[in-house]
């Protein structure tokens, strides 16, 4: 009896790895697989071509990736750029200011805004953001925009990840104590002076660690980006230029153009290279926050 | 001012916290430059009777004060009265310390910025002269500008009473404050309380009643949200008046 209980025990755990294992392997097997399909491609070209040429003219066999790696930086840094000052002041309202009743209304607001399908936000966008930009805001700073540029591309963007961003923030404030907050106070600071100088300040690991994964999930969004960024495979110069990212390409055309030679290949390596993206900037952001941590240890 | 002069009058006081009755009819006079103990068992309001002398409570939604507290004949209820003002007359020493997220010297410094004062030589003096104050100078003078966390429980909470001293307080709150540490960092935090009281005025909220007979020159005695007995520390603890202290008091010391 004794025997059967500690070896079923052991199995669990053994499986439990086995699971775990095949989950973080995925990472890779997907990682090789688009590595494995883009090499037609590669060797069509070279890597350094591919990124830098701004040339896409398939049927010549021509893939310049430029304009689209920058379609999707624009997008990104845009809605990021808009996102960020503003859950960072919502979570404070919510977790400083707001009487628990009125937080408690809140909430479920910001959380139901993560849960509607990104088509919708991409007709909201193109409803209202799209005619916003061209008959009010762009007409104040360019000679003509149709609206569908990587601005609308961001701001849809940033009301998208704005829930993400606001339920990790309102974590990373609850957790601070209130003897710190009563510390600062206790000095004769204001509510504004004590937030501004020892919460953010020890709440920045955190308000980093949470626009790193908005970033990472905006990086891959797709189709409400698709629908109000016009989708012109240009290098972007204004935010009233209309932007091709990415994960819009692929969706765009994948299936449908398969019969030019590479297309399917370059589609590929388009993904490969939004993995990529994201590797590299979720590497970077975990050096660069670990280093912050020990700074603030130091 | 004039020793024993009353430094905080306590006016009817009640506490009301999340519809509990936490402090009932309290009247009170806490002398001048004095170290005074508040002493009762676990629950008995005297933590929230420190809180209503520098007005943490108003960061709590829930909590409902009346009557008068009187700071240098000031009420600091009166909604016209400016609380940061009230703060910076009183240092408050917590349980635990909890240094702000910033260097040593960036912690003591912290208070007299806040109030404006910017030049470094300013600034320089101060901290120095603070951290003198609470014999931790030779211990970090070398290390000012490194983070605050790096220091032992001990020195941490030494530093907090640096940087509350740093704001030229009148008053220092002490809510347990050695109750996080060993006995040496206990008996210096308790040497300058001792120290400190020829220029401010002390009250202290302990549940060790040794530490109260060391360095408190009055005993209020909490229970149940009233003052039971409220005399000079020999008096209370020698020959308590009230049978309630006689037992609180049996209790604890031998």
């Amino acid at each position: 009896m004794q025997t059967i209980r500690l070896l079923k025990d052991k199995i669990i755990s053994k499986l439990m790895l086995l699971f775990t294992i095949l989950s973080v392997s995925l990472v890779f097997i997907i990682g090789i697989g688009l590595y494995y399909k883009s090499i037609p491609v590669l060797q069509n070209s070279t890597w350094g071509h591919l990124l830098t040429s701004s040339v896409w003219k398939p049927l010549k066999g021509l893939f310049g990736f430029y304009p689209y790696i920058m379609g999707t930086l624009w997008v990104t840094g845009i809605a990021i750029i808009i996102a960020l000052p503003l859950c960072v002041l919502t979570s404070l309202y919510i977790v400083e200011y707001a009487h628990p009743r009125v937080r408690r209304i809140l909430m479920p607001f910001v959380n139901l805004l993560s849960g509607i399908p990104p088509v919708i936000f991409g007709v909201w966008g193109v409803l209202f953001i799209i005619p916003l930009i061209q008959d009010h805001i762009a007409p104040h700073f360019v000679e003509f925009s149709t609206g569908y540029s990587v601005l609308a591309g961001g701001i849809v963007l940033a009301v998208m990840i704005f829930p993400l961003i606001v339920s990790i923030l309102n974590e990373v404030l609850r957790t601070m104590p209130q003897e710190l907050k009563d510390a600062s106070l206790a000095l004769g600071a204001t509510k504004w002076e004590t937030i501004k100088k020892v919460i953010l300040r020890k709440a920045l690991p955190g308000i980093i660690a949470a626009t790193v994964l908005a970033i990472s999930r905006a990086f891959g969004e797709t189709i409400a980006v698709l629908m109000v960024c016009g989708n012109n495979a240009v290098v972007p110069h204004s935010v009233f230029d209309a932007g091709y990212p990415l994960p819009a390409l692929i969706a765009n055309n994948y299936g449908d153009m398969m019969s030019i030679p590479l297309y399917d290949s370059a589609l590929m390596f388009a993904a490969l290279l939004l993995f990529i993206i994201i590797l590299l900037f979720n590497i970077i952001s975990r050096i660069i926050l670990s280093r912050l941590e020990r700074k603030m240890a130091a | 001012m004039t020793k024993d002069k009353a430094h905080i009058s306590v006016q009817d006081l009640n506490v009301h916290i999340g519809g509990n009755h936490i402090l009932k009819d309290l009247n009170i006079d806490i002398p001048n430059k004095s170290v005074t103990s508040i002493i009762g068992p676990s629950g008995c309001g005297k933590t929230t009777l420190l809180k209503t002398f520098n007005r943490l409570h108003d960061t709590a939604a829930d909590v409902k004060v009346t009557g008068k507290v009187l700071v240098d004949g000031e009420d600091i209820y009166d909604p016209n009265t400016e609380i940061t003002h009230i703060r910076k007359k009183m240092g408050l020493l917590s349980q635990r310390p909890y240094p702000l997220p910033m260097s040593i010297y960036d912690n003591v410094a912290y208070g007299p910025r806040i109030h404006g004062t910017r030049k470094r030589q300013d600034l320089d003096i101060i901290v120095e002269k603070q951290l003198k104050a609470t014999a931790l100078w030779n211990e970090v003078k070398d290390r000012l500008h490194s983070s605050a966390t790096r220091l032992s429980i001990g020195q941490q909470q030494r530093l907090c009473l640096a940087r509350g001293l740093a704001v030229g307080p009148e008053i220092i709150l002490g809510d347990e404050s050695t109750s996080a540490l060993d006995p040496v960092s206990t008996s210096i935090i308790e040497d300058l309380f001792v120290k400190l009281k020829q220029d401010y005025s002390i009250v202290l909220v302990t549940h060790i009643l040794r530490q109260a007979a060391r360095v408190s020159d009055y005993i209020i005695f909490v229970y149940e949200g009233r003052i039971v007995e409220y005399g000079k520390t020999e008096q209370v603890l020698r020959d308590p008046r009230e049978e309630l202290t006689k037992e609180y008091v049996k209790g604890y010391i031998v």
